[in-house]
């Protein structure tokens, strides 16, 4: 009963979505108020609709209702209550009704800002209900999440064990309201090319917008790199997975666009460079949904098959070459005659932040589908992983963070020998000793060397800007702590950008400490015997074996000294899950400013005598959970609106 | 005119992803196919040592399984039995290797399907690395030569077996 | 039922870990070996010797078979862990990493390398960050030429006192 009234809603979504993305543009393009209203308010009922399908959802999960397919995969009796939630977008069928539902939320909240509009709105609520449409159909199609299953079994199948963790509830929820946030700018410029008014009208409007999903998408990676830090047991946070890759494309040409949209709104120039990059930010969106559920390029997180893959490989070819038809179509509106005063400018800057990131989304792009390609044109299947990301991809990042350096002083139109001087000696000559500094302490790697003295360059031209607003705010005699607060909240966007800019070097701080300096071994160990690694002394104590509602598990005990402090205990474990047929490594840690201390437990022997441990001292691992708060603070500042501030 | 160029460079990319529906990305062709098999010795579930040297001359078919592999591996388990059955007078020899398994599972899965043939484990993954194993389950004909003639990755059926053996035999040592 | 079953296999886990029956009638591989011997010796503080190095340094180039996208190196799994003991063995018979690294081709193919080969048609990716970087660089240095182009109109006069203001102003703009 309940399942059919589920795929019921999700059937009559269809059609309103469908009628109202129709209506929305007969409307407009008819100049007839009724019909666009007409569409609003099927927006709202698919709003409801969609999430009484969730509820609807939830409520079998709630209720162990097996006869569902989809519960069936995803839970046990076992499971508890909070996994049970978190099951509804554990798989694939639960995540496109996310997003689909996540789709309705950003409808809406369009709906409610700019109702009543009449140039750009009705154009962008007729695209958003299309692909809302489009989001729905696939869950009727090849994607049931109401499938009833017979015989109903008397037990479920079980959450993939590596999901039951915090990370579930926070993940995919972040990365999803990135990935569907950039709708909203695609649907506006989608707008923008219909109506012909390819002014600053879309971009204004959408600038908040960008950065909601700019920062969410952003957000949704840091968890991912936290939650495979702490729940895949191999100590790295990053893979460089075809589908880590298919989230950090569009996250790269969504900062490109942040920055660009910058030089459209002072300079009214490079508005077809801007809306290319919104349609290729949102393309790419799909495109990562496609590589997750269509099992082209073999990858940790492909949860699909069937014909899934082709639904989303045509809308992503419809939604392509309709974009970029309309883009070629619209041209001689788009481009206009630029002008710049001088090459030394903020402009040039952050033309050459786009040139970086763009090559980087480039790079990742072509090193993920070149072993399609190696296979479609030789034949031979090849491999393309993290060594190789890791390589090309740091002349490019380092290059952005010198950028990050620049760019937010130098002056807009034309620095002067006067303004370079003056902005830039005094970081450069940080950066210049802070590279002698690291040379002389010992620091080996070069690149390391090279990053630091690149951020802490970055961040000595934050902290001139910051200090010079202060100063002068102190000289009109106000205290410091208002100077400071006064200064970042009257111009919010623009100090908002630069603590988004440290919470970014804090995160390069981080990456460049674990590579360089991390160390790790790996050791088979008898009872009481210990391994010794940077100073640490791990101590095998012995193994217990104990019961979860879900799963066996073997938690082997380490005693963890160093010099004559006092001894820590870790248990890193191994956990048996009924469905799986390898065990989980269930991992142990401990986090602290300079260094982590994991520990993974390996093979062990039949009678808890002796295991194998691999031991990670990892280093500045947490400042990139640190740069994700401040990065964090800095979106929150930037968002906040104009007019709400002194 | 060449502002066409930008929406027209999106179908290769299209094209490029298309094939990928065709071709299956866990399947990797072996190298060794045509080449000389590998020389190993294990000592099977049973205490005695099998060694692919004294087989040679014999058609041998080498499989590796696991008791978690469901349900690939318990789908061939019985055809490889039954195919072995009825080649074992013929110069034909099947040896299975149990790999990443706990013994007791193995024997248990040995026992469940009343398996004749030789089967071992390899405790250190060596021969698994010399065939280039990396899932199961995996299944090499070897010619009367000692050469490598076919790598089947996924189940076994009679009619395969039967039909790659008879080439097989039907060739000089 | 699963119960029981749970217990069993908690007993079976404890008991028969993921521990192999040794082939020959040898001391079981976890207690014995090189692995435990160079464990028992690591110095306090000091980088690991040479050889775990090299190790190291030739399974990050190598791809876990049985996992998705993880290095031989990093990989948890049992598998990884068994080539990493195939790798140690071959260098400490003294092989050159380079041919240990072209044994698991051999066996393997291509696939087995995480990034590819410098040679042939697998320089196009190795390429790509290059020649898009100089693209990009390329239609900016265009685009910043057109851009900058001297104006024929004839400027007016500014007061320098408000050109100052101006600059400031705008400089001091989001």
């Amino acid at each position: 009963m309940i399942p059919e009234l589920g795929q019921g809603a999700l059937v009559v979504g269809i059609v309103l979505a469908g009628y109202g993305a129709i209506a929305a543009a007969v409307g407009a393009q008819t100049g007839r108020p009724a019909l666009i209203e007409s569409a609003q308010r099927a927006a709202l009922a698919v709003f409801a609709l969609v999430t009484a399908c969730f509820l609807l959802l939830a409520y079998a999960f709630l209720t162990f209702d097996f006869s569902v397919r989809y519960v069936a995969q995803q839970t046990t009796l076992s499971t508890p209550f909070y996994y049970r939630v978190t099951a509804v977008w554990g798989a694939l069928e639960g995540s496109i009704l996310l997003w689909a539902w996540m789709l309705g939320l950003y409808t809406l909240i369009v709906v409610l800002r700019h109702r009543g509009e009449r140039d750009l709105y009705p154009w962008a609520l007729s695209v958003m209900l299309g692909i809302i449409a489009f989001f729905l159909l696939v869950m009727t199609l090849p994607a049931p999440p109401f499938e009833r299953l017979t015989p109903v079994p008397a037990d479920g199948r079980g959450l993939n064990p590596l999901l039951e963790d915090t990370g579930m509830i926070t993940h995919p929820v972040a990365l999803y309201l990135g990935f569907t946030g950039f709708t909203v700018p695609f649907a506006f410029a989608m707008a923008a090319l219909v109506t012909g008014r390819v002014g600053d009208a879309w971009i204004t409007t959408t600038r908040r917008w960008t950065i909601v999903a700019w920062y969410f998408l952003s957000l949704g990676l840091l968890i991912g790199g936290w939650w495979s830090y702490h729940v895949l047991g191999w100590g790295g946070y990053w893979a460089w997975d075809p589908v880590e890759n298919a989230a950090f494309m569009p996250w790269l040409t969504g900062t490109a666009l942040l920055h660009s949209a910058m030089i459209q709104e002072r300079r009214r120039m490079l508005k077809l460079w801007n809306i290319s990059l919104v349609i290729l930010t949102f393309g790419l969106t799909i495109f990562g949904t496609f590589l997750t559920r269509s099992g082209v390029i073999a990858s940790v997180h492909a949860f699909s098959q069937g014909s899934i893959g082709a639904f989303f490989l045509a809308f992503l070819g419809l939604v392509l070459l309709v974009a970029f038809g309309g883009l070629a179509w619209r041209w001689d509106l788009l481009t206009a005659q630029g002008e710049l005063d001088s090459i030394l400018s903020r402009e040039s800057a952050f033309l050459l932040n786009n040139v970086f990131l763009v090559a980087a989304a480039f790079t990742v792009f072509f090193g993920t589908v070149f072993p399609l390609l190696s296979e479609a044109i030789r034949g031979v299947k090849v491999s393309v992983g993290a060594p190789f990301f890791n390589q090309v991809n740091v002349p490019l990042f380092l290059s952005l963070i010198f950028l990050m350096g620049v760019g937010p002083l130098i002056a807009w139109r034309r620095a002067s020998i006067d303004n370079l001087t003056r902005n830039f000696l005094g970081p450069v000559a940080i950066g210049l000793v802070a590279a002698a500094v690291l040379h002389l302490v010992g620091v080996r790697s070069t690149l390391a060397v090279l990053t630091l003295a690149l951020a802490l360059f970055a961040a000595a031209t934050i902290a001139l800007d910051v200090l010079r607003g202060t100063r002068a705010r102190l000289r009109a005699g106000v205290g410091l702590a208002r100077a400071v607060t006064g200064l970042f909240l009257r111009h919010n966007r623009r100090y908002g950008g630069f603590v988004i800019h440290l919470g970014i070097l804090l995160v390069a701080l981080g990456v460049t400490g674990s590579q360089a300096w991390s160390v790790q071994t790996e050791a088979t160990l008898t009872r009481g015997q210990a391994v010794e690694v940077a100073g640490y002394r791990f101590r095998f104590e012995g193994l217990s074996a104990a019961q979860e509602s879900t799963h066996a598990r073997v938690v082997g005990t380490f005693t963890v000294s160093r010099g004559g402090g006092a001894p820590i205990v870790m248990r890193p474990s191994k956990k048996f899950y009924r469905q799986e047929q390898a065990p989980i490594a269930g991992v142990d840690y401990r986090m602290g400013l300079t260094e982590d201390l994991y520990l993974v437990l390996g093979d062990f022997a039949r009678d808890g005598s002796a295991a194998t441990v691999k031991v990670l001292v990892n280093r500045l691992v947490s400042w990139i959970w640190i740069g994700g708060l401040v990065l964090t603070l800095g979106a929150l500042l930037a968002i906040v609106p104009d007019d709400r501030l002194a | 005119m060449w502002r066409w160029l930008i929406p027209l460079s999106v179908v290769p990319v299209l094209g490029l992803l298309a094939y990928g529906f065709r071709v299956n990305p866990h399947d990797i062709p072996s190298p060794l196919v045509g080449r000389p098999a590998a020389p190993f010795v294990l000592r099977t579930f049973d205490g005695t040592d099998v060694s692919l040297a004294s087989l040679r001359g014999r058609v041998v078919v080498l499989n590796f399984w696991a008791s978690w592999c469901y349900p690939a591996c318990y789908e061939e388990a019985p055809a490889l039995e039954r195919s072995w059955r009825a080649y074992r007078d013929r110069e034909v020899s099947v040896v299975g290797v149990a790999i990443q398994d706990q013994p007791d599972a193995a024997r248990k899965f040995i026992a469940d399907f009343s398996l004749s043939f030789p089967n071992a484990p390899d405790p250190d993954g060596k021969v698994s690395v010399e065939y280039g194993v990396y899932g199961v389950p995996e299944t090499f004909f070897i010619d009367r030569a000692g050469r490598i003639r076919l790598k089947q990755t996924g189940a076994v059926s009679d009619d395969l077996f039967r039909g790659e053996v008879e080439t097989l035999l039907g060739e000089p040592a | 039922m699963r119960r029981a079953g749970l217990l069993a296999l908690t007993v079976a886990g404890l008991v028969g870990g993921r521990s192999v029956e040794a082939r020959a009638p040898a001391a079981p591989r976890l207690a014995a070996g090189p692995v435990a011997a160079a464990a028992a010796t690591v110095p306090a503080n000091a980088a690991p010797t040479i050889d775990e190095e090299t190790v190291r340094r030739v399974a990050a180039q190598l791809r876990c078979v049985v996992c998705q996208n993880l290095s031989v190196l990093d990989s948890p799994s049992e598998m990884a862990a068994q080539m990493r003991a195939i790798i140690r063995e071959r260098l400490a018979a003294g092989e050159a990493p380079e041919q240990v690294v072209q044994y698991f081709v051999d066996k393997y193919g291509e696939w087995i390398l995480l990034a590819p080969r410098e040679h042939g048609f697998n320089l196009l990716v190795w390429a790509a960050p290059v020649v898009s970087v100089l693209v990009g660089l390329a239609v900016v240095a265009v685009l910043l030429r057109r851009w900058t182009r001297p104006r024929a109109r004839p400027a007016t006069p500014v007061d320098p006192a408000l050109r100052e203001r101006i600059r400031r102003e705008l400089d001091s703009l989001p």
